[in-house]
């Protein structure tokens, strides 16, 4: 099961993962602003959200960690069984995964950031 | 075929705790990788989730922070932050591996061949990522404990 | 001349006698063809300080128990066919001393992730196809024994050959193969052994088949398969050092290399 040369795959697994790690330092920095429990409060969380490039980048982070932490268990997965049907599962049920993440994850960076609460 | 798939060590080559006595940390390091990654992929999910709720209002935004704020869940919380830091830094170990660095240079060995690729710099690197995790979680642990 | 005979003459011989001790060796015996379950036959043999393992196996074929199946030719860790897992590690059995082991009882049993074909003896077709696989050869169009092409000699320098040479040294004992954690799982991957070569040939200097080799490693159960876990170098008795080879041959794929 080949959607594009694995050597592209793991080009964009090292890829996220270098751009999620910097994401998620600021991700985690951004708690470290003010207190930790108030930080989480939530009229705060709603601040952060409403800032744009915060809500960007949370966007960001989103879709890296989600793309990389699926290629990752698609890798586990193909290591533990073989078989095409099986291989053809993984794979597409991890995109399939990653993309319902994506979606789910995005419904509430947009709508909050838009004041949809 | 069949044959042939029976010809594998199966889980047993994952998990068995005697592998890594013989191996050495690399394949620790490994198998530490593995369980890390599918942690924070869980813990991904569920943060995604979690934070969901910040669209139901603020009183179960409250309640589902309450799940957390426990100190079950903030020992919870400090694992997470010790699978993370431990994952980025052998991460990076493997990534400039996988780039040629650290490796040494190929050559002619001499008796009794001990591999240049799992020299004291790579060791080195998977102990402190180690001992960074864990001084990572006690921070954590500190700030969440307040 | 005459001196140094004087002094060979001079020289004391005497017969150094190494201790002889007894061991316990545990022997794995199975038979998949007959469908006989694994179990193990205990034998206790006179050791002295340079037996080898292999020699203890065959002490006990040739005085206690005929029927042990074992695979074995050159006795030097030159023909890698005497590869097992010595007390729970892949190792040449030739190449393992029993006192090295440092205990008195000695349990062997056939390599991981290999067919058995009975007791201590794997089945080594799945290593070979995928070394063939990887065309394990030097790829060029001229050579030296082609006629017409003009080509006498392809010189290489000293640093040339010390890019691969390392990796020539690989016997095909299967020692990798069977450490390996993802061959613990993985029946399609193409495993440390085969991957070791595929950088043998790509980084001599003579090959010209780099291209059509990256492209038969670079598939989904292919060279990405290795995580370096580092086990197969810690086996390997002849210093090939799999792993460091697959690093490499993974910066030309990342395109750090050419």
């Amino acid at each position: 099961m080949m959607l594009m040369r694995e050597s592209i795959v793991m080009k964009i697994h090292y890829g996220t993962a270098i751009g999620a790690v910097f994401l998620t330092v600021i991700h985690i920095l951004m708690r470290m602003t003010q207190d930790f429990h108030e930080s989480l409060e939530y009229e705060n969380v709603i601040a952060n959200y409403e800032m744009i490039g915060y809500a960007i980048m949370l966007e960001l982070l989103l879709i890296l960690i989600s793309v990389h932490g699926f290629n990752g268990l698609r890798i586990i997965l193909l290591e533990m069984r073989q078989g095409p049907t099986y291989e053809k599962a993984i794979t597409y049920g991890c995109i399939a995964s990653m993309a319902v993440l994506i979606a789910y994850g995005s419904r509430t960076i947009i709508m909050t950031s838009m004041g949809m609460t | 075929m069949e044959k042939e798939n029976k010809a594998k060590e199966g889980i047993k080559g994952w998990i068995n705790p005697t592998k890594y006595g013989k191996f050495g940390i690399e394949r620790f390091a490994w198998i530490l990788m593995r369980i890390t990654g599918l942690g924070l992929l869980a813990y991904f999910i569920g943060h995604i989730y979690e934070t969901s709720h910040i669209l139901d209002g603020k009183a179960v935004w409250n309640a589902s922070l309450e799940l957390t704020q426990t100190t079950e869940g903030h020992i919870f919380l400090a694992l997470v932050i010790g699978m993370c830091v431990f994952h980025t830094g052998n991460g990076i170990r493997l990534m400039l591996g996988q780039m040629g660095y650290g490796l040494g240079k190929p050559g002619r060995p001499d008796y009794p061949y001990k591999p240049q690729s799992l020299n004291m710099k790579g060791k080195a690197c998977i102990y402190a990522t180690i001992g960074l995790a864990a001084l990572a979680m006690w921070y954590g642990m500190a700030v969440m404990f307040g | 001349m005459s001196n140094i005979s004087q002094e060979i003459s001079q020289e004391k011989s005497e017969t150094v006698l190494s201790p002889s001790k007894s061991i316990k060796l545990r022997i794995s015996r199975s038979n998949p063809e007959a469908g006989t379950e694994e179990k193990f036959d205990e034998f206790v043999i006179p050791v002295e300080k340079y037996t080898t393992v292999l020699d203890a196996i065959l002490n006990v074929k040739s005085h206690l128990d005929h029927s042990v199946a074992v695979r074995y030719s050159c006795r030097q860790a030159s023909c890698g066919s005497c590869g097992m897992k010595i007390n729970g590690k892949p190792k040449l059995a030739c190449f393992t001393k029993v006192s090295e082991l440092d205990t008195d009882t000695i349990t062997v049993e056939p390599m991981d992730n290999f067919p058995i074909v009975r007791d201590l003896a794997v089945n080594f077709t799945r290593m070979f196809n995928n070394h063939k696989k990887v065309m394990p050869y030097v790829v060029r169009d001229d050579s030296e024994i082609t006629p017409g092409t003009g080509v006498k000699e392809i010189l290489q320098t000293p640093e040339d050959v010390d890019k691969y040479i390392q990796f020539s040294s690989c016997i095909k004992c299967g020692l990798c193969n069977s450490a390996c954690p993802t061959m613990a799982m993985d029946t399609s991957f193409v495993g440390p052994q085969a991957l070791a070569q595929a950088y043998r040939y790509i980084a001599d200097t003579r090959d010209k088949g780099k291209n059509n080799r990256l492209k038969i490693i670079d598939e989904s159960h292919g060279i990405w398969r290795c995580h370096f876990a580092g086990s197969c170098s810690q086996v390997c008795p002849k210093g090939v050092d799999p792993a460091m080879g697959i690093q490499l041959l993974r910066s030309y794929l990342l395109g750090l290399r050419d």
